[in-house]
């Protein structure tokens, strides 16, 4: 007999897990709703974040005598701009222009900058493995039998957050309400005067934006290698999958969806059941329900 | 019907000459001419695959023109991004609607406002939209997919107006809709001609069509075929033997 307070720490996990499994994969719904394209470098992109917050994190020096290691949740205040401008400029100047070659071109180009974040990654970096680690790292709470990392709250938290923010921009504002309709009918978009390009280059900037957070609070929560960013593509399209398209709060439950079957999957089968069940689940939803369980 | 006072305007508002569309490779007009003067309504009549949506994308510039030109109020559009045509002041109501289906209705009607010109006007528009077609008042909140097809097709026609355009391009506003509706539709655009918008629409019904254009040209496989007031192809024998089965 299975005792019911001992599934309090996988739900209350896997629940926390959703948040940062979600932040992964807002991203990507953005994109691919917006412009239908599956963005192949997103797992990459996210954990460029994570290096980069690495790099502010340990290796700026400022004098001989003076490191500075910013703390990372601190560092998003540099690194969020920076993956916007980056997401702007790679929609405006490489996938905006692959668009007009081809519809599949874009994604060979992806597939090109994930190759080129990986390699660079391992150049500067090694294949060590590593983490974000300030002093709250490790920091958890203890409530009754559960044990709960702060971390883990940390990314949730972030994560409704980014759920709220981009809800209500692409509700109220212009440019906002510019993606919702271009995702929602193209051509009545250009009849609306939207200029789609713009609109595009808006979208992937956002998308790398949350991408951003998304990536610290990855590096918060594990340790990561060049090479994982794939792992978390595949996070981020179940998550896409769960979730349906056009709903970020949809995106939010597909991600708690995803993160419950991981930390169920592993307690009730073992740690090396997880991924496979995970997989086994998208599958599962995307033969019964394609557009998502909350998908349009 | 009376015809309203022409402007004192230099030549047509909307003036195509001579123009070659292609899909790809795949020639959808030839030789196309065709003039909108301000103020007036024109019918563009033809059956299926003539050509009729082809060449409003043109004017919309979806599809640049191979040959031939654009002329809208003097200015070259042949080339122009549709955008900026948008903001120039030409809209366009797409076939089978093309509403913003997940959104409420006043959020589509407030996307129609996107172009910088129509941003300052929009209070005044969604008055002058909520005037033309109450019901869009009542529905407001309403997710568009939720209306019924007449009332989806007075959301976009309430749409092309909030983007304050001198000329709306309609693609088969009737497709799909019952008599009484076309009627109340056709009402409408009377009142949105009498702000002084023009008007050019595309048709597969002939007799409606020349009922409420002042002009029209008849488009067949990609070219115009004949063309002229509602009176005289009223008369026409071909438009007779041919559609009328005189």
């Amino acid at each position: 007999m299975i005792d019911i307070s001992s599934l309090a720490g996988p739900l209350v996990n896997g629940i926390l897990w959703g948040g940062l499994f979600a932040l992964i994969g807002m991203g990507m719904s953005l994109v691919f709703g917006v412009m239908n394209l599956i963005n192949v470098a997103h797992g990459d992109l996210v954990i460029l974040a994570t290096y980069f917050a690495f790099f502010l994190s340990t290796g700026l020096v400022l004098r001989q005598d003076l490191p500075l290691a910013m703390d990372p949740i601190l560092s998003l205040v540099i690194i969020v701009p920076v993956m916007f401008a980056l997401g702007f400029a790679i929609q405006k100047f490489l996938l905006n222009r692959a668009l007009t070659v081809s519809a599949e071109a874009p994604l060979i180009i992806a597939f090109g900058i994930s190759l080129i974040i990986q390699n660079t990654a391992l150049k500067f970096w090694s294949p060590m493995s590593r983490s974000l680690m300030p002093p709250y790292a490790l920091d958890v709470f203890v409530i009754g039998p559960l044990r709960i990392r702060l971390v883990y709250v940390i990314a949730f938290v972030a994560a409704l957050i980014m759920v709220f923010l981009l809800r209500e921009f692409l509700r109220r504002t212009y440019l906002g309400r510019a993606i919702s309709a271009t995702a929602q009918n193209k051509k009545a978009s250009h009849l609306m005067g939207i200029n789609t390009g713009r609109v595009y280059s808006f979208a992937f900037a956002i998308a790398m934006a949350v991408a951003a957070v998304a990536g610290v609070c990855l590096g918060l929560i594990f340790s990561f290698t060049p090479d994982k960013g794939i792992q978390f593509l595949i996070i981020a399209f179940g998550v896409v999958i769960i979730g349906g398209l056009g709903s970020m709060v949809g995106t939010l439950l597909g991600g708690i969806i995803m993160g419950l079957v991981m930390t169920f999957g592993g307690f009730f089968l073992n740690l090396h059941w997880q991924m496979l069940l995970l997989y086994l689940v998208v599958i599962v939803v995307l033969a019964a329900r394609p557009q998502g369980i909350f998908g349009r | 019907m009376e015809k309203p006072a022409q402007g004192v305007s230099q030549g047509p508002l909307l003036k195509i000459s001579n123009i070659d569309v292609f899909h790809g490779t795949f020639q959808a007009l030839w030789d196309v001419s065709l003039e909108v003067n301000a103020g007036e309504i024109v019918g563009l009549i033809g059956a299926n695959n003539s050509g009729k949506s082809t060449l409003l994308d043109a004017i919309s510039g979806l599809l640049h023109p191979a040959k031939g030109e654009i002329e809208f109020d003097g200015q070259d559009i042949s080339a122009v991004e549709p955008f900026r045509i948008v903001e120039l002041g030409i809209t366009q109501v797409p076939e089978g609607r093309g509403i913003f289906p997940d959104m409420s209705v006043l959020d589509n009607l407030i996307l129609g406002s996107y172009n910088r010109r129509a941003r300052s006007r929009k209070a005044e528009n969604l008055k002058n939209v909520y005037q033309h077609f109450p019901i869009l008042e009542t529905r407001k909140k309403q997710t568009a997919k939720t209306l019924s097809g007449g009332e989806q097709q007075m959301l976009v026609l309430g749409r092309g107006l909030m983007a304050d355009p001198k000329l709306m391009l309609l693609d088969e506003m009737s497709l799909g809709l019952a008599p009484i509706i076309i009627t109340s539709l056709y009402k409408a655009l009377q009142e949105i001609r009498e702000r002084g918008i023009t008007i050019l629409f595309v048709e597969q019904n002939v007799k409606r069509s020349l009922q409420e254009a002042d002009r029209a040209y008849i488009l067949e496989v990609g070219r115009v075929t004949l063309s002229g007031t509602a009176e005289e192809l009223q008369e026409e024998n071909e438009v007779k033997k041919a559609y009328f089965g005189v």
